[in-house]
């Protein structure tokens, strides 16, 4: 933790827009992540047994882990909804301007050494694309998910009506054509990683929660008055 | 001896005269048709009708070997074939067979009626199965989960006749009420959804659920739950006998009549060419019957079963090159809101029909007389006199046909850990493969889908590889740029 008299001493010394090394991610927030990914893999990989793929993992044993992990994953979800709206980290993930020169910066810039474009800081933790992607994870491909799958799992309260042949016909569909656009997520996000300064760059900071990055004087300041957020400097 | 009975069981004689075991007849409330072997063609030996001399000897009754038997005589009721404890009684054909029968009933000893009679009780396993064990001619031939090995079966072969365990008498689940039995196969309770019913047995119906409940399986844990929610769709038969003929005694799956009335030196014989799981040998040929195939450890046939049997019956007509004809077909839809998926035995039989009115024939198989084909080896001259003797038109001309007839399963119930794994129905090539129009999770999915997800994640993985590389070598470059 900083102390105050090394605090005021940089205050005076350094600009406007220098960069410090702060804690982006809470600790719920990476609870919230990691236990997310541990979900949905195990989500994926059962899934993908019961659709059939593979039979590393027998069928009850499956369904049994399938559903379990689903219903965590829900609440997991309920929780983090909540998280998002009471603290405000909603807008994150609203959409910004920029998001061709993020790919821009993906398909070409990337590979010269551009810099990127997208200057990451406290409200603004996600570039452009990145909104865009997790506001469709979230808006889609999620709700495709878990709305399906509850409905998957409540089989046994409408299996009994005339329809319910073509029901689960339709549900099956939805539910497989989402896993596949979340395997498809997963494997972008996880290639994403290691585009940082180092291959592993991110994924340490979606560890250990701090990231370098640069402060404006109006949030150094609230910071040092409040210290809501905390920095390693 | 009947009338000693019914000197102190005044009612029973009434009471059994209303049996199925008495009338062999069945008048279908809901599809109009009259059964009962009395009138029914079967898949083995084609018909009781006409032969009861020979097929009467499993009426509970003395007598029946013509049209003039007296249904109205309770004297003519046979109580000891079901009552006597010693499993000394047996019975014998009601009219003599022709010499090509005569070896059948040889080293019997004769009855001791002082024992029997000092002998009754309720029936055992072995009195009902002295019938029930041998339908279609012989042991285990007709049904597939109903032998001679369920005498005294193993817990492995029956959880609920277990002689070392539970040790279930056939009425303990087939209930009675005034010598009426529960579970009829003309009208079979396919779905219970009544379950365990008021406190007390339910005394009209054999059915799983009327002990089990209709939500059998612990609801404490989640594939419990899951089970539970296939009771709608699944009969408990269909897990809970993973195979059939699986006590040592074969059941018969073909049989071919075309090939009967082969003669060696001008008589009929035998081969036994099958060795079944207890040792016996079992005929593969016989000259009355014709040509035999058997299974063991058989997985039954599955589908919708709405509990209705549709029976062709001798008046019924059909179209010999619309494919095998379905003795008792069934009726059943994933859909229908009534139909379960239950196992069944098929037996497949070429069998001969009337070639000129497109029906089944009843045949004159039994009978110390000329015409009879246990005895002349001769299908025209047995066809005509069997369709003549009961005034059914007959064009003359006979050919052989397929036919299949099904056996709802029902018994040889396993212990609960041999019940079938959810993956043996669950899976690509499992045993629900042939049942279509619904969408049964693990077996099936949607191709082009599965092809779209594949692209994208292959896509995807490629692309990420693909950009991984080039920006690998476009730093190589760049640090030797700067070097």
């Amino acid at each position: 933790m900083s102390r105050p008299t090394h605090n005021s001493k940089s205050a005076t010394v350094r600009q406007k827009g220098e960069k410090h090394y702060v804690m982006l991610y809470t600790r719920y927030e990476r609870f919230w992540h990691w236990s997310q990914a541990l979900l949905i893999f195990t989500l994926f990989y059962t899934g993908l047994g019961l659709h059939g793929l593979h039979d590393w993992l027998d069928f009850r044993t499956a369904v049994t882990v399938h559903s379990y992990a689903a219903l965590a994953l829900i609440v997991l979800w309920m929780f983090t909804t909540f998280w998002n709206f009471t603290t405000g980290q909603w807008r994150q993930y609203l959409f910004k301007e920029g998001v061709m020169k993020v790919i821009r910066f993906y398909a070409y810039g990337i590979l010269v050494g551009e810099p990127h474009p997208y200057k990451k800081g406290l409200q603004r933790k996600q570039n452009a694309l990145q909104s865009l992607a997790y506001m469709s994870f979230m808006l889609l491909i999620g709700p495709a998910l878990w709305s399906s799958g509850i409905v998957y799992l409540l089989y046994d309260v409408w299996s009994g009506y005339r329809w319910s042949g073509q029901g689960l016909t339709l549900i099956a569909f939805i539910h497989t054509a989402a896993a596949y656009l979340m395997g498809t997520f997963v494997i972008i996000h996880v290639y994403m990683t290691t585009t940082g300064k180092t291959p592993t760059h991110y994924i340490k900071t979606m560890i250990t929660g701090y990231d370098s990055i640069e402060l404006t004087e109006a949030e150094k300041a609230y910071i040092e008055e409040t210290h809501s957020v905390s920095i390693r400097d | 001896m009947t009338k000693a009975c019914l000197s102190c069981h005044t009612e029973a004689g009434r009471h059994f005269k209303q049996s199925i075991h008495w009338t062999w007849e069945y008048d279908n409330p809901v599809t109009g048709q009259k059964l009962g072997k009395k009138h029914l063609i079967n898949t083995f030996c084609t018909n009781a009708r006409g032969n009861e001399g020979m097929c009467a000897q499993c009426h509970a009754g003395y007598g029946w070997k013509d049209e003039n038997f007296d249904f109205d005589d309770e004297n003519n009721i046979d109580c000891l074939v079901c009552h006597d404890r010693t499993g000394t009684y047996y019975r014998v054909p009601n009219s003599m067979g022709n010499k090509a029968c005569a070896v059948m009933f040889q080293d019997r000893e004769p009855i001791q009626w002082a024992k029997v009679a000092q002998n009754i009780g309720k029936p055992g396993r072995e009195n009902c199965g002295s019938c029930h064990f041998y339908g279609g001619g012989g042991d285990g031939v007709k049904h597939g989960d109903l032998d001679s090995s369920l005498k005294f079966p193993d817990r492995h072969l029956d959880v609920h006749m277990d002689a070392e365990g539970l040790n279930f008498a056939c009425t303990t689940c087939h209930v009675t009420k005034q010598h009426l039995w529960a579970g009829s196969r003309y009208n079979v309770m396919a779905r219970d959804t009544e379950g365990l019913g008021l406190p007390g047995e339910r005394r009209d119906v054999a059915t799983c659920e009327s002990c089990h409940s209709a939500s059998p399986h612990a609801n404490t844990e989640l594939a419990g739950i899951k089970l539970n929610g296939h009771v709608d769709k699944i009969a408990c038969q269909t897990c809970h006998i993973p195979s059939i003929a699986r006590g040592g005694v074969a059941t018969m799956v073909d049989w071919d009549w075309r090939s009967a009335g082969k003669t060696k030196n001008g008589e009929g014989y035998k081969e036994k060419n099958y060795t079944q799981g207890n040792g016996a040998h079992r005929a593969t040929y016989k000259s009355i019957k014709g040509d035999f195939t058997y299974a063991e450890d058989l997985i039954p046939h599955y589908d919708w079963f709405d509990g209705q049997m549709l029976y062709t019956t001798i008046d019924s007509r059909f179209q010999p090159s619309d494919g095998p004809v379905e003795i008792n077909g069934f009726k059943g839809a994933y859909d229908d809101g009534n139909s379960r998926i239950w196992p069944f035995k098929r037996m497949h039989t070429i069998q001969p029909y009337d070639k000129g009115n497109n029906t089944m024939v009843y045949m004159h198989l039994w009978g110390d007389d000329e015409d009879a084909y246990w005895g002349n080896y001769d299908f025209a001259r047995a066809i005509r006199v069997g369709m003549e003797q009961h005034n059914i038109p007959y064009s003359g001309r006979y050919d052989f046909v397929e036919t299949y007839s099904f056996w709802p399963i029902t018994h040889m119930v396993a212990p609960s850990e041999e019940a079938l794994d959810c993956v043996e129905c669950h899976s690509r090539d499992g045993r629900l493969d042939q049942l279509e129009g619904f969408y049964l999770p693990g077996r099936d999915s949607f191709r082009w889908l599965d092809i779209l997800g594949y692209l994208a994640l292959g896509g995807a993985l490629l692309g990420v590889l693909a950009h991984g590389l080039l920006r690998k070598l476009f730093a190589d470059k760049h640090r030797q740029g700067e070097a």
